[in-house]
């Protein structure tokens, strides 16, 4: 388990460090997750079994990954004072947003999916 | 023997008051989502976040002191972010099969989610440092911090859009896909994923395995794309 969490902050480092150095316009975990992806392929190919402590670590974080969001969240009642005037809005365009993005997502994947299928 | 008073005002200024309450309300929130059969309003991040904010605001207590506790859990979004390397390496396979639909979706609802702030927030007009906040939300909170922050906005704000987004979505996508007769359980939990990050990839998980592989997926992926629409879309029409 201390081996999956060290790995997995190791990579994050290895991102940020990238990110740091070269002006890369991507978030450190997102480059890390990345690096972590093409290691793991290495891995596999090469034939060694580095990462399933990794496994082990990333399946806790993912099965409790809505708790991980409950810090920022609760932000909001700092921030309400600042955003009452404009949270009717706010509302209207997130929620708006968020139907939006669903319906054309879903739609896209299923067209596309069906096209390709046919040929 | 020191009055109870005493003791109130010295725990609720320790992190460890604010750390225990926290992971207490999601084990309450997580029971009672199961009890309910995780029907869609019993969302177990909503309930926790309702409990602490009616505890911080009843006590009076500041968001910077419970903060001082809840950081140790914020912190492991960024090694979180890492760890969907995992569930996207065991599923290549099934990744490089639905290649092109999911190529496709990920392009178009990336866009869709960033553009529909960028249009829709012109118009009911949201302030300039309200909207450069609000564009990354679809990401997940790690990622859309950082992207925020890196633009001028204020990454307080994008969190909390960013939470609110996970759960609109995870509230409306049974119905909606239902409503839209969706029976495609990857397309349904890609398009969670895409829109609503890990908390819609939680929600996922919970009405179908395949839905929450997929939802996974959107979600690495759209971590990804986000961070490099957002940042172009800024620069050309903000």
């Amino acid at each position: 388990m201390i081996k999956g969490i060290a790995l997995l902050l190791l990579f994050q480092l290895l991102g940020e460090s990238i990110v740091f150095t070269t002006g890369l316009p991507l978030p450190g975990p997102v480059v890390g997750l990345v690096l972590l992806f093409v290691a793991m392929q290495a891995c596999k190919m090469l034939g060694l079994g580095l990462f399933a402590e990794a496994e082990t670590a990333a399946d806790g974080f993912l099965a409790n990954l809505g708790l991980l969001f409950v810090p920022a969240g609760v932000g909001i009642v700092a921030l309400w004072s600042q955003l009452q005037s404009q949270a009717g809005a706010i509302l209207m365009v997130l929620v708006a947003s968020a139907v939006l993005t669903l319906a054309i997502t879903v739609w896209t994947f299923v067209i596309v999916r069906r096209f390709v299928g046919r040929e | 023997m020191k009055h109870p008073i005493e003791l109130w005002v010295y725990l609720s200024a320790s992190p460890l008051l604010w750390l225990t309450l926290t992971l207490f309300a999601w084990i309450l929130a997580t029971t009672i989502s199961v009890r309910l059969k995780r029907h869609p309003l019993a969302n177990p991040v909503l309930i926790t976040i309702a409990v602490l904010s009616t505890t911080l605001w009843l006590f009076d207590v500041p968001y910077e002191t419970f903060f001082e506790g809840a950081q140790f859990i914020h912190f492991l979004l960024g090694p979180a972010t890492v760890a969907i390397a995992i569930p996207l390496y065991r599923q290549w396979q099934k990744v490089r099969q639905a290649l092109i639909p999911m190529a496709a979706a990920l392009v178009v609802g990336s866009f869709s989610a960033v553009l529909s702030i960028v249009l829709m927030g012109k118009w009911v007009g949201l302030s300039q440092d309200v909207l450069v906040s609000f564009l990354p939300k679809s990401a997940t909170a790690g990622v859309a911090m950082a992207i925020s922050s890196s633009l001028g906005g204020n990454p307080s704000l994008t969190a909390v859009l960013v939470v609110l987004t996970g759960i609109v979505g995870a509230l409306v996508v049974t119905p909606l896909m239902n409503a839209m007769r969706i029976k495609d359980y990857a397309a349904r939990g890609f398009a969670v994923g895409l829109t609503s990050h890990g908390i819609g990839t939680a929600r996922a998980f919970d009405v179908d395995e395949t839905a929450g592989l997929f939802a996974g997926i959107a979600m690495a992926l759209n971590a990804i794309a986000t961070s490099l629409i957002v940042p172009l879309l800024v620069r050309l029409v903000l």
